[in-house]
């Protein structure tokens, strides 16, 4: 008689067990897993061959000089890519905000780079970007601008991998962007026009503030991915020259065969760096993020 | 306050004429009421006042100065919107300060201004509140606060209590009649409820398809209807129509000018008599509203007493001076044409 109500309660247990149980397999096993390896000195060959260290693996990467490059740099990238981002895919997003022919064709052809592959991607810019042959140097260089080494020297690699992610994360920002652009009442903007506001004023208190709610997504989205940018450095410069765009993610593969406690230890870190980061920006913006 | 003038206005959109050679004068201090179906181009007169919709071709005047080149923010209009258009990110009071800051008005003003409106259109308690936050009475009252507040010498409003449910509707009727009396300036009107507009205008003016139809006081509207479409347009249950059968002409009565019997009545009492069944019978307390068929022909009758039932047998009549006529150009016959004569005796001979 009492066994209906053990079910009544079980019920919502049961009902989300498999959407747990994956996430269980798949988020919370590698994370701990991830955790326990960074406590050990892991032998690849032979698994009883690992042992326990404690916290030596962290003690080794705050001393190391390469890990404070790597981070530095991943600093110095997500900056470059977050900022030179938002900045231009508002602008353009603004411009397409007009639905003309000729902007539909625009926005296209600014989305398509977001579907090819990173790896092509990465290729062709190497192309354009060769110091010697290559299509960029010789339009500056016929436009009477000095020619850069781009991906060849230590202090022009990194803004050419910023060149090139940004590049390829344009039009599918800017479309988010002419989404949330478009779903602002036109009335608002008449409304706006009768009260005299200057166009500066529309797009400072009216626009930005009802398009915040994106804004800040796409901040945060960009900032954690930004963080584990990958791809473009293994393709394009391997890391080099001399370190120079020697990224957390790149480094952790790095240490992939030859001491992967240590590998874990540093991916430990870097998921520290980015929930910290989060949480910043939530402390920091979520007030000035106006959701409706 | 400003007279506002329409002279030759035109509107295209995507080369479809929505408006051709337009005029219209909208009197200074008065309360105007555009009023017709929807897509007969009324909002469209609306926003060429307010600027946010500029003509193509002609002149609009407010207070005798052309304002084609003026930006509707510089036109010393305000407008109340369909939606209300208020500034979701804002608070009611910046929604109320932001077109004084954008007219550079000191602060102090601004506050007193704004706390003075507030105790008027009754949203002091509200003045943090986000927009989200308040009930769609009071938007409405933030979005005319909003108007006010700027000290406009024209109000335009665009079906503002559209949104409203029936009762606050009556309510907020009531109290843009008492605004209009105490501010004293020209309020433009937008509706497509006749209810609406017969109740406060002072003068209505009723489109169809871009052309005004009819000019005039509710009064006017209602009892000298200049056409069939306006006799149609205006009054709940609109005018009766019937077909007369010579040279297209039609007579017309509106439902409360009908008397129902049971009996016929003396031939001489009532001009026009028809036998008829009761189709529908709607009992609306203070009237009963009947549904007439006579024939080929269906009529609405208004009666303030519920004496009948559907499916009954009733005779209906109406005195010669309650009926309209109408020639082949649907427009209406003054009783002293010499047309009006002969369709009234056509009328009395029909069987």
């Amino acid at each position: 008689m009492n066994r209906k109500p053990i079910w009544e309660a079980l019920r919502p247990y049961v009902l989300i067990a498999p959407a747990m149980a994956g996430i269980g397999m798949f988020v919370v096993y590698p994370v701990i897993y991830l955790v326990y390896l960074s406590f050990h000195k892991y032998n690849l060959m032979n698994k009883a061959k690992s042992k326990f260290i404690g916290w030596d693996n962290f003690t080794q990467l705050l001393t190391r000089g390469d890990f404070y490059k790597a981070l530095g740099n991943t600093a110095v990238y997500t900056l470059g890519v977050v900022v030179l981002t938002m900045l231009l895919s508002l602008l353009i997003a603004v411009w397409l905000n007009k639905k003309t022919r000729f902007n539909a064709v625009v926005q296209a052809g600014i989305f398509t780079p977001h579907i090819v592959s990173i790896v092509s991607v990465a290729f062709v810019w190497m192309w354009l970007m060769e110091p010697d042959q290559g299509v960029l140097n010789f339009v500056l260089r016929s436009l009477g601008i000095p020619a850069s080494d781009w991906l060849q020297s230590s202090k022009t690699a990194m803004i050419s991998v910023i060149i090139v992610s940004v590049w390829q994360s344009i039009g599918y920002y800017a479309l988010i962007i002419v989404a949330a652009l478009q779903s602002i009442s036109p009335s608002i903007y008449e409304a706006a026009a009768l009260d005299n506001a200057s166009r500066f004023k529309v797009f400072t208190k009216i626009t930005l503030p009802l398009i915040s709610p994106q804004l800040f997504f796409i901040l945060i989205i960009m900032t954690i991915g930004s963080f584990k940018v990958f791809d473009t450095v293994k393709i394009m410069t391997g890391g080099g020259p001399n370190g120079a765009t020697d990224t957390l993610v790149y480094y952790i593969y790095g240490f992939r065969t030859t001491n992967i406690g240590y590998s874990a230890a540093t991916s430990v870190v870097l998921m520290l760096i980015i929930g910290l980061l989060t949480f910043v920006y939530f402390r920091l913006l979520a007030r000035k993020v106006h959701y409706q | 306050m400003a007279s506002i003038q329409f002279v030759d206005v035109s509107k295209t959109f995507d080369k479809q004429a929505v408006i051709r050679d337009l005029n219209l004068t909208i009197e200074d201090g008065k309360f105007t009421v555009l009023v017709g179906p929807s897509g007969c181009g009324k909002t469209t007169l609306l926003r060429m006042i307010a600027g946010i919709g500029p003509h193509t071709s002609g002149r609009v005047l407010i207070d005798g100065k052309d304002v084609s080149r003026i930006p509707p923010g510089q036109r010393g209009v305000a407008m109340v919107f369909q939606n209300y258009a208020i500034y979701p990110t804002m608070s009611v009071r910046e929604n109320i300060e932001f077109g004084l800051k954008n007219n550079k008005v000191p602060k102090a003003e601004r506050k007193r201004l704004i706390e003075s409106i507030c105790e008027t259109v009754g949203l002091a308690e509200y003045l943090d509140r986000k927009p989200s936050d308040l009930s769609g009475g009071q938007r409405q009252r933030v979005a005319l606060a909003r108007a006010m507040v700027k000290k406009p010498s024209v109000f335009l409003m665009d079906e503002p209590l559209s949104n409203l449910d029936a009762k606050l509707r009556v309510q907020m009727r009531i109290e843009l009649i008492e605004l209009h009396k105490k501010l004293g300036t020209t309020f433009v009107y937008v509706t497509h409820d006749q209810v609406e507009a017969m109740s406060m205008a002072d003068t209505i003016v009723l489109m169809n398809k871009g052309e005004i139809q009819q000019e005039a006081a509710p009064e006017a509207i209602y009892h000298q209807p200049n056409n069939l479409f306006t006799a149609q347009f205006i009054g709940v249950p609109p005018m009766n129509i019937g077909e007369l059968g010579t040279e297209g002409a039609r007579f017309g009565f509106r439902p409360e000018h009908a008397v129902l019997s049971r009996q016929l009545p003396p031939e001489s009492a009532l001009h026009y008599q028809t036998r008829g069944t009761i189709i529908t019978r709607e009992m609306l307390g203070s009237e009963t509203i009947y549904q007439i068929r006579s024939g080929s022909d269906s009529f609405m009758v208004k009666s303030a007493e519920d004496l009948y039932r559907v499916d009954e047998e009733v005779f209906l009549g109406v005195d010669a001076s309650k009926l309209h006529f109408f020639g082949g150009d649907e427009r209406r016959l003054e009783s002293s044409d010499p047309r009006a004569a002969g369709y009234l005796e056509l009328l009395r001979r029909r069987p």
